[in-house]
């Protein structure tokens, strides 16, 4: 899928930059994504290890299982294929708590603790699991109860009222959060995305 | 007041989270600060193994942008808008918002100056904005943590949900705030 996609983007690029007379900017946005990509992620590395770190100790005091005991029940049913008393269930947890509260800074490192703890359950190295995909698709759909960046836009721009935009916000998210989870549990069923790989030796042998 | 509550979470929801955690694992017996650096470790690994992915989308991203590609898609694109009830000036957003995080933030912020943001088309652009994801930077970054080449149903489930957001966001905005 990720094939198909990144080399249409590239073919429309350079095609619509040859037409448009663009193609020396082409050039130049290649050149400065390429740099800004490692600044972006090295930027990223002291916060990841930050929260990392927080999150280790909440692993050890045992926090994070007992936020995900707190609402087993949701998360069984979302990710059936992840153990109710794996870490895994409590990270993902935190993550998407730190994304509804708009704490952004937050959210990514833990959502990538997260991964790596789904990453423990997978079989099948560099394919995706259903468990992965589900967390996913909450992540980008996932409920915003503190639209933080843009309430401090509306303000910083004169508003007389910038936290309207919470309610339109919170029903647009909810909406959508059904509607890709009803995507997600309808797709992992079609053959086309199948899990196609060699699976890793069982453990201990 | 509501406001005065959201800047009292967001100020404060950092802080009381770092003290919180190890406060806790303090009076659970965890070494904490052991605890702590056991775990940072991993952050250096997991920012230097998503380069390869994160270069990937960015540069096919900044090459359409570069291209004005983001324009012309919305320019085609506008006649179907329009058709199912979305405002011309919001498309733009509606394109940029999956592929790049500062790209989007720049239009929406443009947009709500220009129109003002207590304007039908501000409050819109806004809500579009906060009620989705930069799914193609999320797709290359938890994925490539990981090393996931496979995104399987990934790219179109999230692109899905995106889309539904933004037609959720024009329509409760319609109703709430009715142009």
């Amino acid at each position: 899928m990720l094939n198909y996609i990144w080399l249409s983007l590239i073919i429309l690029a350079v095609v619509l930059g040859g037409i448009n007379g663009k193609i020396e900017g082409v050039t130049k946005s290649a050149i400065d994504a390429a740099s800004n990509s490692v600044t972006l992620a090295i930027g990223l590395i002291g916060v990841m290890a930050l929260w990392m770190g927080i999150m280790k100790i909440a692993e050890d005091s045992g926090l994070v299982m007992l936020l995900a005991r707190l609402i087993a029940p949701v998360l069984r049913w979302l990710f059936p294929d992840v153990p109710p008393d794996h870490p895994a269930m409590g990270s993902m947890l935190m993550n998407i708590a730190a994304n509804a509260l708009g704490l952004s800074n937050a959210a990514t490192p833990l959502g990538l603790k997260a991964m790596e703890d789904l990453n423990k359950l997978n079989k099948f190295p560099g394919v995706a699991t259903n468990a992965m995909c589900t967390f996913l698709t909450i992540n980008t759909a996932g409920v915003q109860l503190i639209p933080a960046t843009m309430v401090s836009l509306m303000a910083s721009a004169g508003s007389t009222n910038p936290t309207a935009i919470i309610g339109t916000t919170f029903a647009a998210t909810v909406i959508s959060l059904v509607a890709g989870l009803a995507a997600v549990k309808l797709l992992e069923r079609l053959p086309i995305f199948a899990v196609a790989g060699v699976p890793l030796k069982e453990e201990g042998s | 007041m509501i406001q005065y509550v959201i800047n009292l979470v967001s100020v404060w929801a950092i802080p009381v989270f770092l003290l919180a955690i190890p406060l806790h694992g303090a009076v659970r017996g965890v070494k904490v600060y052991e605890s702590f650096v056991e775990g940072a470790k991993e952050g250096f690994q997991v920012g230097v193994r998503i380069i390869p992915y994160l270069v990937a989308i960015l540069v096919a991203v900044g090459m359409l942008r570069g291209a004005g590609g983001i324009d012309l898609l919305a320019h085609w694109l506008d006649p179907a808008m329009k058709w199912l009830g979305i405002p011309a000036e919001i498309l733009p957003l509606a394109i940029m918002r999956p592929l790049s995080g500062s790209g989007s933030l720049g239009i929406v912020t443009e947009l709500v100056k220009t129109h003002g943001p207590d304007s039908f088309i501000g409050r819109v652009a806004a809500s579009a904005y906060a009620s989705t994801e930069t799914t193609f930077y999320v797709l290359a970054v938890y994925f490539g943590a990981v090393g996931i080449k496979k995104a399987r149903h990934a790219v179109v489930a999230g692109l899905f949900a995106d889309i539904v957001s933004l037609f959720a966001a024009v329509f409760v905005c319609r109703l709430v705030f009715r142009p």
